[in-house]
């Protein structure tokens, strides 16, 4: 596909992106804009309310097979969970745990909880996550997809790494804390919020998919996301038992100790020892992937 | 915090400290039980994420080999996540998520979950650790937030007088144990002539089933809205 006849993942919104993701015209939305579920937290503080609360949640099918879908939407509040947004996704997960899908795919633009409805986001991100654990068990896989201006931060970074698998593109970005926090509370010294390269050597979807946080890393194309999630829907899902999470236990502690003096994602494609790291950040997604097949499954799985 | 186990447990306790973490065993009314947690309004890291990780799966793997899953009483005080560029090039959010795996794998290995609030628990520390058992109850000195309300303030550039004037009618978004007990987040609110170890006899028994958070917020007041919407979503009632 020639770069002109790309749709950008980042550019869309949740909507777009969804049409974009299933089978064409498959989408039937949950609780849509009609239903007028707007937060009267926002309003309470006479600040713009959303119809949809900010993300999209509903069910359709992918390659013919049903699927339940959420996407946040960041240009809201900058994806923000309050107390419906939150409880449409946690939503979302007790129904596949009743209906089955063949995954949930769940579309991540977030900076996490919502401050002004702080209380009520953050025990919704935790309701959420106790939903999505509950499907997990229950045999349904997740799979998160990361690409927005929003990337997934906060409470929103750790319901992402609890997906089965990410498709991150390198637009998207990936952690706990923004750099604006770190910048605010540790000084510029400690990360410099304003140097977009430095950011996205640290959080972006490069980094992760070379740390092993994402599973697959593509261009900023709806196409390419679409093509992945199809992918991972063939895929086996994996065992979440007492080996696997001593496994999962033992590369977290290994990467700590690889990369402990780290603070740059040079250091950790020097310590990978892949070439010429500072060329890394200008790859294309096929370019970057080539450069990463070497490397064994512990390295980058 | 050694004053809080021995009134905890007055029968006997065998807790270790490593830095900011501790873990060991307990003698409860309710039987013997594991130990699990922080200390000292902990920023957590990765290093502390993985300890507590190590020591929820090595709670699991004795009681596998016994066949009796003992409850696991979890002590958290943390201010948050460590704010460090180094802990976030490493994704501390993926070693927190891991420690949320961890812990709901005991919850499905038939262990029961109390998490007690000591000190402070604040936004991504408590997220992936505490606020994920089956019964939460706050310590009296326990104070719960996202953020300060100044702070608040500052992000939200809206008028902390405002804020303040709001907080005293809504749990919604100011810092409080009691706020979070009325959204359902928080089970018991103990109090310091309460006899802790009876009480935490009470929580152990009435840990576990289903996620009922959002039920007993509506239940109390404090969080109408998130049971119906996702009762909406999910196209099934979720009070089972």
């Amino acid at each position: 596909m020639s770069r002109l006849q790309r749709h950008s993942w980042f550019e869309a919104d949740a909507r777009a992106r969804i049409a974009g993701l299933v089978d064409a015209d498959s989408f039937r939305e949950l609780c849509g804009p009609h239903e007028r579920l707007t937060s009267p937290h926002l309003a309470v503080l006479d600040l713009p309310v959303a119809f949809d609360d900010g993300v999209v949640v509903g069910e359709a099918t992918l390659d013919g097979r049903p699927v339940l879908v959420g996407a946040q939407q960041g240009e809201f509040n900058g994806g923000a969970v309050g107390e419906i947004h939150g409880a449409k996704l946690r939503g979302l997960f007790e129904r596949a745990r009743r209906t089955r899908p063949a995954a949930v795919l769940l579309a991540i633009d977030s900076g996490g909880v919502r401050l002004h409805e702080a209380n009520a986001g953050l025990i919704a991100i935790s309701e959420l996550m106790r939903a999505l654990l509950a499907a997990r068990a229950d045999g349904i896989p997740v799979y998160g997809l990361i690409g927005g201006s929003c990337g997934a931060f906060g409470g929103m970074g750790i319901v992402a790494r609890l997906c089965d698998a990410l498709v991150m593109s390198e637009e998207g970005r990936l952690g706990l804390s923004g750099p604006e926090v770190i910048e605010t509370v540790k000084g510029v010294d400690e990360f410099d919020s304003k140097d977009r390269a430095l950011v996205w050597r640290v959080t972006g979807g490069k980094l992760r998919r070379s740390l092993g946080d994402a599973t697959t890393l593509v261009d900023d194309d709806i196409a390419a996301f679409r093509d992945a999630a199809r992918s991972l829907l063939a895929r086996p899902v994996p065992a979440r038992d007492l080996a696997a999470l001593d496994a999962d236990q033992f590369a977290l502690a290994q990467r700590a100790a690889r990369h402990a003096d780290a603070r740059d994602g040079l250091d950790v494609w020097r310590a990978l020892g892949l070439p010429d790291p500072t060329a890394i950040p200008m790859l294309d997604a096929a370019d970057f992937n080539r450069l990463l097949a070497p490397l064994s499954p512990t390295e980058a799985a | 915090m050694n004053a809080l186990l021995d009134r905890l447990f007055p029968t006997g306790h065998t807790v270790a400290f490593d830095g900011h973490n501790l873990s060991g065993h307990a003698k409860s009314s309710a039987g013997r039980v594991h130990v699990i947690g922080t200390r000292d309004r902990a920023a957590l890291t990765t290093d502390m994420a993985l300890k507590l990780s190590q020591a929820v799966l090595d709670a699991v793997r004795a009681d596998q080999a016994s066949g009796d899953p003992r409850p696991i009483v979890f002590i958290a005080s943390t201010q948050g996540q460590a704010l460090s560029r180094h802990e976030e090039l490493l994704g501390l959010n993926g070693y927190f998520a891991h420690m949320a795996r961890c812990v709901d794998l005991a919850r499905r290995s038939g262990h029961r979950l109390v998490t007690l609030i000591h000190g402070e628990a604040v936004s991504g520390g408590f997220l992936a650790f505490g606020l994920l058992a089956d019964r939460i109850c706050a310590l009296p000195d326990a104070q719960v937030k996202v953020m300060d309300l100044r702070a608040m303030a500052r992000v939200t550039k809206i008028a902390p007088e405002r804020l303040e004037a709001l907080a005293q009618s809504s749990p919604v978004f100011a810092p409080g144990a009691s706020n979070y007990a009325r959204m359902g987040a928080i089970h018991a609110l103990w109090s310091d002539t309460d006899d802790w170890p009876q009480a935490l006899q009470q929580a152990i028994t009435d840990a576990g089933g289903e996620d009922r958070r959002a039920a007993l917020g509506r239940e109390r007041g404090g969080r109408t809205l998130a049971q119906p919407v996702a009762e909406r979503v999910a196209g099934v009632p979720l009070d089972a």
